[in-house]
C-alpha cells in the first residue's frame, strides 16, 4: 500500500529549520497494521500527515497504491483524502454543532452521495461502532469514548482502503482505551483495512503487526512486536 | 458490539438503524432538509445557532448601519420633496425654467400710475415661440412682470406688482401656483378685454371683490377672480392679460412694450431634460438668465435649507461612519470565528472537503447574517423614517422673488421622510454586501488553512 523512500520534511520555526522527518524509508503492505511509536516531537504525526496526503515531503517518494503522493496536484490529493484514506484524531475533531450522524455524513459530502444514501450509510456506520441510539446526539452529549467511536465511524463510512489514527486513545482512560482498540482491531480484521496508528503507548503499539519506532525524525526500526 | 455490519456500499437501500422502532426521533432536524444542498443548510443553520449572539451582533451592527443610511436617504428624499413642494408653491412648475434678461439701465423712472418693467430687460414676444420649438420643451409662455407706484389706503406711496399673463396658458407661470378662491381664472377669450385676477391679500387690503373695478395705469379692469397664493408667495398683486400689459407697460426708458415680454416661462417635457433645455435656451439667447428649479432650490434659505445641510453633511457622515464601523465589526468577528474554527476546517479538509466548498459554507453563513442585517436595517430604517415624519417640525423655505421687486417669499413646509423601494433595496443590498465582504475575508483566511490544521490546538 505504502512505499516511502528517502522522505524528508522540514519546517521553518523561529527563523531556523527543523527536520520533522529525515530520510525516512518504510513499506506498509495492503491490510497490514503498523504502529508508529515514539516520543513527543519525534516526528510521528508529521509522518502520519505525509501518509495521509495532508503534507508533501521536501524530498523523497511517498508511494501510495502505485502513485507518488508528492507529485499529485492539490485536487488529486483532496480526492485521495476524500475517497481512500480515513482519519481518526486524538482529540476526536467532531464538529460541535453537528449531531453524531451528521458528523459521519460530513465525510460523505465530498463524494456527492445522495442525501438518502448518506443518511443510510451514516446510520449503518454508527451502528457498526455501537452508537445507533446516539445518532442524533451532539458531541457534547457523548462521552470521550463515544466521541471517538463517532470519529471512527466517520473515518470508515466512506469505505477507505487505509485508516490512519493519530493517538486515538490518547485522551481516553485505560478501560475506554482498551474498548476502542478492540473496536479498531475488529474493524481492521473485518474490513481488511491497512491500519497505521501513531502512539506513544507501548500497550497500544503492542497490538500492531509491526512497530515503526521514530526518534528525531528518523524511522529507526520496523519490527513485528514479537521480534522486539 | 461490533458484530453489526459496516457501512453498506453506495446506493444501498438498507434500512437505517436510526429509523427503526424504539430509536430516538430526529431532534436535530434530520429529514427536514432534503435534496443535494441539505447538508449545506443543516451545517449553516447549526453554526449560526451556535454563534447566535455573534451573528445577531453582526446583524444588528449591519442593520444599524444600513438603517441609518436608509433614514438619511429617506430624509434627503423628503427634503427634496419639500423643496419641490416649496418651488411648486412659489413658482408653479417643478420641471420649469424661467428666462429673463437683466435690464442694462434699470431706470429711475418712478412716475405715479406708470406701469414699468423694473429690473428686467424686454425680450421680443417672438422669442417665446422660438423657445417653444426647442427640443424637449413641452410649452413656453411669455409674461410681463411690472410694477406701479400707487398711493396705498394709508396714504403712503407703495409699489404694486402687476403680472401680464398669457391667458392661453394660465397654468404656466406664477398663477399656476395659486388657487382661485373666488370667481374664475383667465380663459383664452379674456385676451381682448380688460379683466384682472387679483391676489387674495391685495383684495383684502384694497377691499376688492369679484366684479369690483381695479385700476392699473389709469385703466379700469374688472376683477374676474381672486387667487390665493401659497403663504407669502404672491409674485404679483394684480394679474392682467399679457396684451393689456404690453399696451399699458413702459420700459425704464419710457418706450412702449408692444410685442415684448420680460420673462419667458418654459416647461421641459421631463425633469431629466431640464438641463438640456437650459443649454438650448442659452444658445438661443446668450445674454439671458435662465433659472431652473435646481437653481431655485439652491436659492432656498430658512429652516428647510438648514435641514438639507444637516442631512447632507452630518447625516451622510454619521451614516457612512456607522456603515464602515458595521462592516469592520462584521469582518473582524468573521475572521475571529474562522480562526477559532481552524481545527474544524482543517478536519473538513482532511476529510476531503475542497477549499471552495468550505468557502461556500462560510459565504453562506455570512449571507444569512447579511439577510438578517438587511431585515433589521430595513425595519430600523422604516422606524427611523416614520419617527422623522412624526417628530419633524414645520420648516420654513424662503426664496427670493425674481420679478425685480426684491421681495422674499416664505412658505412653511412639512418635512416627511420618504422611504422608497429603491432606498429599501439599496439598504438591503448594502447589508448583504457588507456581510459578504466580511465572509470573503473569513473565506480568505479559511482558504489558507491546510488539512494538517486538523491537528491544530485551536478549537
Amino acid at each position: 500500500m505504502y512505499a516511502l523512500n528517502g522522505v524528508t520534511k522540514t519546517y521553518t520555526k523561529h527563523g531556523g529549520t527543523v527536520a520533522a522527518v529525515r530520510d525516512a524509508s518504510l513499506s506498509i503492505a495492503d491490510g497490514e497494521w503498523v504502529a508508529i511509536q515514539g516520543r513527543t516531537g519525534s516526528g510521528k504525526t508529521t509522518l502520519l500527515q505525509l501518509l495521509g496526503a495532508m503534507l508533501r515531503p521536501d524530498h523523497g517518494v511517498v508511494g501510495f497504491g502505485g502513485r507518488d503522493l508528492a507529485r499529485l496536484s492539490e485536487t488529486e490529493l483532496t480526492q485521495v483524502r476524500a475517497a481512500e484514506i480515513g482519519f481518526v484524531f486524538q482529540t476526536f475533531n467532531l464538529i460541535p454543532t453537528l449531531s453524531a450522524a451528521e458528523n459521519v455524513e460530513a465525510a460523505l459530502v465530498p463524494q456527492r452521495v445522495p442525501p438518502a444514501d448518506m443518511q443510510t450509510r451514516a446510520a449503518l456506520a454508527l451502528d457498526s461502532v455501537g452508537l445507533a441510539d446516539r445518532a442524533h446526539h451532539l458531541p457534547s452529549e457523548l462521552s470521550g469514548g463515544q466521541q471517538q467511536r463517532v470519529g471512527i465511524a466517520r473515518a470508515l463510512v466512506k469505505q477507505p482502503k487505509v485508516l490512519l489514527a493519530d493517538e486515538p486513545t490518547g485522551n481516553l482512560d485505560v478501560d475506554t482505551r482498551d474498548e476502542i482498540m478492540s473496536l479498531l482491531e475488529t474493524l481492521w480484521r473485518e474490513r481488511g483495512l491497512t491500519l497505521v496508528l501513531v502512539t506513544h503507548d507501548s500497550d497500544v503499539a503492542g497490538r500492531a503487526q509491526r512497530v515503526a519506532a521514530m526518534k528525531d525524525g528518523r524511522v529507526s526500526i520496523a519490527l513485528a512486536p514479537e521480534e522486539q | 458490539m461490533t458484530g453489526k455490519s459496516l457501512p453498506a456500499p453506495q446506493g444501498s437501500r438498507a434500512a437505517a438503524p436510526g429509523r427503526r422502532a424504539g430509536h430516538r426521533p430526529a431532534r436535530s432536524g434530520h429529514g427536514r432538509w432534503q435534496g443535494r444542498p441539505r447538508f449545506f443548510f443543516v451545517f449553516l443553520y447549526r453554526e449560526l445557532r451556535r454563534r447566535q449572539r455573534q451573528a445577531l451582533l453582526i446583524g444588528f451592527g449591519l442593520g444599524l448601519g444600513v438603517g441609518l443610511v436608509m433614514v438619511v436617504s429617506a430624509a434627503s428624499a423628503g427634503v427634496a420633496a419639500a423643496q419641490a413642494v416649496a418651488l411648486r408653491s412659489l413658482y408653479g412648475i417643478s420641471t420649469g425654467l424661467t428666462v429673463t434678461e437683466p435690464a442694462r439701465h434699470p431706470g429711475a423712472l418712478q412716475d405715479p400710475d406708470a406701469l414699468l418693467t423694473g429690473g428686467l430687460a424686454p425680450l421680443r414676444s417672438a422669442m417665446t415661440a422660438s423657445v417653444s420649438r426647442l427640443p424637449h420643451v413641452a410649452s413656453a409662455a411669455g409674461g410681463l412682470q411690472l410694477t406701479e407706484l400707487k398711493p396705498s389706503a394709508s396714504g403712503l406711496w407703495t409699489n404694486i406688482t402687476v403680472d401680464g399673463t398669457d391667458v392661453a396658458r394660465p397654468r404656466l407661470g406664477p398663477l399656476a401656483a395659486g388657487t382661485i378662491v373666488s370667481g374664475r381664472e383667465f380663459t383664452p377669450t379674456d385676451g381682448a378685454i380688460d379683466v384682472a385676477v387679483i391676489d387674495a391679500n391685495y383684495a383684502i387690503e384694497s377691499k376688492l371683490r369679484v366684479n369690483s373695478p381695479v385700476v392699473v395705469a389709469r385703466t379700469r379692469f374688472k376683477v374676474i377672480g381672486i387667487v390665493r397664493q401659497a403663504q407669502g408667495a404672491g409674485s404679483a398683486d394684480v394679474y392682467i392679460p399679457l396684451g393689456a400689459a404690453q399696451r399699458l407697460g413702459r420700459s425704464p426708458g419710457g418706450e412702449r412694450l408692444s410685442h415684448q415680454v420680460n420673462v419667458i416661462y418654459v416647461a421641459a417635457d421631463s425633469v431629466t431634460h431640464v438641463a438640456d433645455v437650459q443649454q438650448e435656451i442659452s444658445r438661443l439667447i446668450p445674454s439671458a438668465t435662465i433659472t431652473s428649479s435646481n437653481d431655485l432650490a439652491r436659492a432656498v434659505t430658512g429652516g428647510l435649507q438648514g435641514a438639507a445641510s444637516l442631512i447632507g453633511n452630518l447625516g451622510t457622515w454619521v451614516a457612512a461612519a456607522a456603515l464602515i464601523a458595521a462592516f469592520a465589526l462584521a469582518s473582524l468577528l468573521t475572521i475571529a470565528a474562522v480562526t477559532l474554527r481552524t481545527r474544524e476546517f482543517g478536519t473538513l479538509k482532511a476529510l476531503g472537503w475542497t477549499t471552495s466548498r468550505i468557502i461556500g459554507q462560510i459565504t453562506g453563513e455570512s449571507a444569512a447574517i447579511g439577510v438578517t442585517g438587511a431585515a433589521i436595517g430595513v425595519a430600523a430604517g422604516f422606524a427611523g423614517t416614520a419617527l422623522i415624519t412624526l417628530l419633524a417640525p414645520e420648516l420654513s423655505a424662503s426664496i427670493p422673488q425674481d420679478n425685480g421687486s426684491g421681495k422674499t417669499a416664505t412658505i412653511a413646509v412639512r418635512l416627511a421622510a420618504h422611504g422608497t423601494p429603491a432606498i429599501t433595496a439599496t439598504a438591503a443590498l448594502l447589508a448583504i454586501s457588507g456581510a459578504l465582504l466580511a465572509g470573503a475575508l473569513g473565506a480568505w483566511r479559511a482558504a489558507r488553512l491546510q488539512p494538517s490544521d486538523a491537528f491544530s490546538r485551536i478549537s
